[in-house]
């Protein structure tokens, strides 16, 4: 196996783990709806037990995704977790949070109320997909660091990468292009959620108001979508020449589309699926709108990484000093342990279908509220 | 203080806090799933009600475990910038066995355990408890090479072109995951979970027998929390020895401020407490030969010849040579493309000395000693509350099995006293273990202080109270629900 192979491959599968990712997000999109004032507290709870039992294989994905990069291309996790510190802490306190809420918030010893660990579900659901929306965003805008490896023989200031601004990725936020990810991310996750008390509950007041959700969110999600790709084909991209250099090529994003048709298809194929699954649902009757939906997401998130990575491009580009931009080739682990790894990672199959069997076994019966009121084991 | 300080203390407070949550999760993982698997066999609803009341405890303490984790694994990168590009590609391939092995089949069967009964088959649900348990105990050998690694980093290659510590063989590989730091520091992990989990259970028990409710639930789990315990006790003293035994080898600076050694020797004394010496026990227990030669603070500064006759350089050495390894980095990165010649020789000095490059990051040799107090005391807490956890589960466990608990309220009051006391001997255990290999990282590879990330002291400190206060808030919330689930009691009929 080649090198160029393994970094190609492990970059795949980061994106398979992206697209997974934002795909389990679902949990964070269905927790948005507990705000909604028609639902009862009853009803609520139904949603909560319902996302209540997936939280943790997205929570896992999540560690997963973030210990792939660790793994397969360590600079990216030193410099832009090191460097856009507030928004990777910010996210992870929303996440923190997540986890401890479910099991938190129906004990009376909570100490702060039950409503106040909905609120945290709700503000995970929130502040996650946009800020992870808006951190893949930046893939394509840039980000202000440096990279100077020969900093380590400097006892004065040994960090190999550095930040620019004090902003430590805050400033993200202020990254319209990028931040019209984040949003068309966050309503994406909002509509999978959906789609998925759909599924998985059966109450048709909350059906119902699932339904006139996805109705509401559709178009402002085109917007935002339609809006960050048209700017993404018309902005100039990093590309990255054999000997490493970086460089703004104009049309660069769309020349990546161009010249990487099978990534094309995947990702029109993706953005059909998610329509698919979407309008259905929202305007007829069908109950099965996540499995599309869902699909339809992986592939699409995954033609972004695609178009962030592969032909010749810097995935995380700087745009304070452009050489010192990351690429697939610059910016992974060694040879051997890219191969160690590709080993291991033929087990992935295997512990999908354990993770879709145990769940075919749970998921045969669908939440109702005199489940809510029996079962031992609930939140 | 400075940004260095703040992140060591941040990262020191995100791993007590999570090995607060870990042990009880590796412990009661193994109690219920010996109680669901006499459930299956025996088919007494009586067992499935006393596993099912320690799965609700075990739930609690599992998120909040899970939430200190994330932030952990993700402090590597946030905080130790410089040191994740140093180590990823030595960590790489352990994290990734772990992530696809362990972390998932946690997060799945985890989440059968607890919603599954009367969903899934008895024998799957049983499985399934076995598995959750069984995900915990491999991610924690995967975390542990990782660690084991940081403390004896065997199997690598530095590399000058990428700056970092590389794995380029399957020797190396085989090498860092069988490294025998790694494997009793695993055994050592593992089976102290099981004593905090038998302790746990015992304690718990004891105030049920205390209240008078409950007792036959609280009898029969006592036998199995104190037999779970009492393994894990014995095992945690065979793979302390031979801790003990590595930290002699590959980090004697660790095993002389544990002892609070100024100067060693042959024949040396072990403290058992300042004052009270037991002659010859020291070169025992370090090199299990009586003649052994146990180096001291003042020798490792000094310089020594160790027990294979080997040479070992005074750490001033160590630092002039590596700032010649870091120097020669300098030069050979300087000059790889415009003179080859002068880069190669560049690289042959590199070469060199680099097994020293760590000690040129250094200001002075004292730098290399650690706060010999902290481990001092840290490491006899340990090995005194060890002793006493043992001897607590042997008494309870016996009287149980006699059936003799009756009436013995003193017992219980110590019972009950010993579950704060488990947590302290395990936290003073991560203390011997961390703050004993200051001021490394990676022992003898890279210092904390070029270990960071460029961010100001304000930042980490704002974190570091914003993580204090949200995993103080999980800890009371959870002590609290934890009481009020052990006040409510098991839902056996005998109350």
């Amino acid at each position: 196996m080649s090198y160029t192979f393994l970094q190609n491959y492990w970059w795949f599968l980061i994106a398979l783990l992206g697209g997974l990712l934002v795909f389990l997000m679902f949990v964070q999109g269905a927790n948005l709806h507990l705000g909604n004032r028609k639902l009862s507290d009853l009803q609520k709870r139904m949603i909560l037990n319902s996302t209540g039992r997936k939280w943790e294989l997205t929570f896992t994905t999540l560690v997963t995704f973030g210990g792939a990069f660790f793994a397969s291309f360590p600079l990216f996790y030193s410099t832009s977790f090191g460097g856009a510190y507030w928004v990777w802490v910010l996210i992870l306190i929303t996440f923190v949070f997540q986890a401890v809420s479910y099991e938190f918030q129906n004990k009376k010893e909570n100490l702060i109320g039950s409503q106040a660990f909905r609120v945290f579900l709700m503000a995970n659901g929130l502040l996650a997909p946009l800020l992870i929306g808006t951190a893949v965003g930046t893939f394509f805008t840039g980000s202000d660091f440096t990279v100077n490896k020969i900093a380590i023989t400097d006892p004065s200031g040994p960090v190999i990468s550095t930040w620019g601004n004090g902003w430590h990725g805050l400033e993200a936020l202020g990254n319209w292009h990028a931040l019209l990810l984040g949003a068309a991310v966050l309503l994406l996750t909002a509509i999978l959620g959906a789609l998925y008390v759909i599924n998985n509950v059966e109450d048709t007041t909350i059906i119902r108001e699932m339904r006139r959700c996805i109705r509401v969110s559709i178009i402002p999600f085109l917007v935002f979508f339609l809006a960050w790709l048209t700017f993404l084909l018309m902005r100039p991209g990093f590309a990255v020449d054999e000997t490493g250099a970086v460089s703004l090529v104009t049309g660069k994003y769309l020349s990546n589309f161009l010249q990487m048709p099978v990534v094309l298809i995947l990702f029109l194929a993706g953005v059909i699926l998610v329509l698919a699954g979407i309008l259905p649902s929202g305007f007829g009757q069908s109950r099965k709108g996540i499995w599309f939906a869902g699909v339809g997401t992986v592939l699409t998130v995954m033609a972004i990484f695609f178009v962030a990575g592969y032909n010749g491009t810097a995935y995380y580009p700087s745009c304070t000093d452009l050489q010192s931009s990351l690429t697939i080739r610059n910016s992974s682990s060694s040879p051997f342990t890219l191969q160690v790894m590709f080993w291991v990672s033929l087990l992935i199959p295997f512990v999908v279908a354990y993770i879709a069997y145990a769940w075919h076994q749970m998921d045969k019966k669908k939440i109702t509220d005199s489940e809510i009121s029996s079962t031992e084991h609930k939140y | 203080m400075d940004v260095i300080v703040w992140s060591r203390i941040q990262f020191a407070m995100t791993a007590a806090y999570h090995w607060l949550f870990v042990p009880l999760t590796l412990g009661l993982a193994l109690v219920m799933a010996v109680m669901e698997t006499i459930y299956v066999i025996k088919k007494d609803d009586f067992w499935k009600k006393t596993a099912q009341f320690w799965m609700k405890i075990f739930a609690v303490n599992f998120a909040v475990g899970i939430a200190t984790g994330i932030i952990l694994e993700f402090e590597f990168g946030t905080n130790w910038s410089n040191y994740s590009w140093f180590v990823g590609d030595m960590f790489g391939a352990p994290l990734a066995i772990e992530g696809i092995l362990a972390f998932f089949m946690e997060a799945t069967f985890f989440a059968v355990m607890f919603f599954g009964w009367g969903k899934v088959g008895k024998r799957f649900h049983l499985v399934s408890t076995w598995l959750t348990g069984i995900g915990a105990t491999i991610s924690a050998y995967w975390i542990l090479v990782a660690n084991g690694w940081m403390q004896n980093p065997v199997g690598t290659t530095f590399n000058p072109e990428t700056v970092r510590s590389e794995m380029a063989s399957a020797a190396a590989f085989w090498e860092v995951i069988s490294n025998p730091v790694a494997v009793s520091k695993f055994f050592h992990s593992i089976t102290s979970g099981w004593v905090t989990g038998g302790v746990f259970v015992v304690g718990v028990s004891c105030w049920f027998l205390l209240h008078k409710r409950q007792q036959e639930f609280a009898r029969k789990s006592i036998l199995i929390g104190s037999i779970v315990g009492l393994v894990g006790s014995v095992a945690v003293m065979l793979s302390g020895d031979s801790s003990g035994i590595h930290a002699a080898e590959f980090q004697p600076m660790k095993l002389a401020a544990a002892e609070g050694l100024e100067d060693g020797g042959s024949r040396a004394a072990f403290t058992i407490v300042p004052g009270v010496k037991v002659p010859g026990m020291l070169s025992i227990l370090a090199t299990h030969d009586i003649d052994g030669f146990v180096p001291g603070i003042n020798d490792i500064l000094k310089g020594y010849t160790d027990n294979d006759g080997n040479v070992i350089p005074s750490v001033a050495e160590k630092m002039q040579r590596g700032r010649t390894a870091l120097d020669a980095l300098a030069a050979y990165r300087t000059l790889k493309d415009t003179d080859p010649e002068a880069a190669a020789a560049a690289r042959a000095l590199l070469d060199e000395n680099v097994q020293y490059m760590g000690y040129g990051h250094l200001e002075k040799p004292e730098d290399v000693i650690p706060p010999v107090g902290v481990v001092f005391w840290a490491f006899r807490l340990m090995i005194g509350l060890g002793m006493l956890m043992l001897l607590e589960l042997l008494v309870v466990g016996w009287l149980g099995w006699k059936d003799k608990l009756a009436g013995k309220r003193w017992l219980f009051f110590i019972a009950i006293a010993c579950i704060p006391l488990v947590y302290i001997c395990g936290q003073a255990g991560w203390i011997v273990a961390e703050v004993g290999r200051q001021p490394w990282t990676i022992q003898g590879l890279l210092p904390v202080n070029v270990a960071i990330s460029s961010l100001s002291a304000g930042a980490v400190k704002t974190t570091f109270f914003l993580f204090l206060a949200i995993f103080s808030l999980f800890l009371i919330i959870e002590i609290r629900i934890m009481v009020g689930a052990i006040k409510k009691g098991p839902e056996t009929p005998n109350e």
